[in-house]
């Protein structure tokens, strides 16, 4: 027995060295975007971590260079989408934005409260917004080439720079909402967002070294996937990995846990379009 | 009709064992620990072995190292390793504990296996009326697992 407590212990010690985020900088293209970031005072870790940090070498190698970021054709189309004319107004993203580096810093606020609708909306609503809006033509599926080609584009312009979401006015309930569910046990499995991503973030479930559950990197090209995809589609992943009934995307519960999402990961830098396994 | 008379004898068992099945909210917890064998079948080891590495079962491995099945890739590091693990704990705590490791161990991360499934909290379609781990399932698992000593 004692000889069994003294090869547990060793296996500890062994686990808790390989645990945990690594020590690589991520530099893209000569710029070094920094991968972790400080907590603030009462946030429920001590350190922030991109998931970046927790994947293998050949993955993170992919996001250090853009020609070799697969994601990089989504922001071609973004480009091609964002000159084009489209609906009833004949009006071009770029005909009243001008160029897409306008845009720069948008994504590290999102989502953003919208006092039209009197909602906080993400970045797929917000496009999506001012096509109806704007341009007044047919909004895109949440999941299509197209929404994924502009939210790549447009999270491109903040690249480098942290997150801030403002939590401040009717904000504050959307992101309370996002907490509760993130701490709530759900599914067969009975797991809550912070059952993998906060108590055990950094060990290995299976062949997955979980990360924090950072969002600052989406859209982002996972290689399951074979394809660039929202945040929302892979929350969707986590709930059914949990035995749990999804939600849809772009609906009330995902935005929320978005929102609380951006907070958790307050002070990180957006990586967007990033590199995932 | 001797031959008849040991398939009516075999039907009479399987009968008498799926009547004495304990449902999950009938099992009964002394200080986490589950005395009574969930099906009166003893359990099948190496059933139970493949319980434990099987994705779509057991998968204790997400979670735990086990040096037994070393031939399995990917072993998880959540939770304790397997190795020796019924030098810890009996075989009465080993049920408790793949049945409802909450019992036990209050706010773990491991699943309740055999849980009612009404307790879960927005169980996906596929999975509603379901338990993780079939009676016997908990009863092959426990019976493999009570075969790890050092």
């Amino acid at each position: 027995m004692r000889l069994a407590l003294g090869a547990l212990a060793a296996l500890a010690v062994a686990a808790s060295a390989q645990a945990g985020p690594d020590e690589d900088k991520l530099v893209i293209d000569g710029v070094e975007i920094a991968t972790e970031a400080q907590a603030p005072e009462g946030h429920p870790l001590d350190k922030l971590y991109s998931g970046w940090r927790f994947r293998t070498d050949e993955t993170q190698a992919l996001q250090m260079d853009d020609f070799e970021n697969p994601a990089m054709v989504a922001v071609e189309y973004g480009i091609e989408l964002w000159g084009k004319p489209a609906g009833a107004s004949g009006k071009s993203c770029a005909d009243c934005h001008g160029d897409v580096s306008e845009l720069a810093g948008l994504r590290a606020v999102m989502p953003k409260w919208s006092e039209a609708a009197g909602r906080p909306l993400t970045m797929e609503q917000w496009i999506n917004w001012s096509i109806e809006t704007h341009q007044e033509a047919e909004p895109w599926k949440w999941e299509s080439q197209e929404m994924l080609g502009m939210t790549a584009l447009i999270g491109l312009q903040s690249r480098g720079m942290p997150v801030a979401p403002d939590m401040s006015g009717g904000m504050a309930e959307w992101q309370e909402r996002g907490k509760e569910i993130y701490y709530t046990r759900m599914g067969q499995l009975d797991f809550a967002c912070a059952t993998c991503h906060e108590a055990n973030a950094g060990y290995m479930l299976r062949a997955d070294h979980l990360s924090q559950g950072q969002s600052n990197g989406f859209p982002t090209y996972r290689l399951k996937w074979q394809n660039i995809g929202s945040l929302h589609r892979r929350l969707e992943g986590c709930v059914k990995d949990a035995r749990a009934e999804p939600w849809k995307s772009g609906s009330d519960e995902l935005v929320a846990i978005e929102a609380y999402l951006a907070t958790r990961g307050a002070g990180l830098m957006i990586e967007t379009p990033s590199v995932r396994q | 009709m001797r031959a008849r008379l040991i398939a009516i004898a075999i039907i009479g068992a399987a009968g008498a064992s799926a009547a004495a099945e304990v449902a999950p909210l009938a099992v009964s917890f002394t200080d986490g620990a589950v005395a009574e064998s969930l099906t009166g079948v003893a359990g099948d080891p190496a059933e139970g072995r493949k319980a434990v590495f099987t994705r779509s079962m057991g998968n204790c491995l997400a979670c735990h190292q086990n040096s037994e099945m070393e031939e399995q890739p990917f072993h998880g590091e959540i939770g304790p390793p397997l190795d020796g693990v019924a030098d810890r704990w009996t075989v009465e705590e080993l049920r408790g504990i793949i049945v409802n490791a909450k019992m036990m161990f209050e706010g773990t991360a491991m699943p309740a296996f055999y849980r009612d499934p009404s307790q879960a909290i927005r169980i996906g379609k596929q999975y509603e009326g379901k338990t993780i781990l079939t009676a016997q399932q908990v009863e092959d698992v426990v019976a493999y697992l009570a075969t790890l000593k050092e």
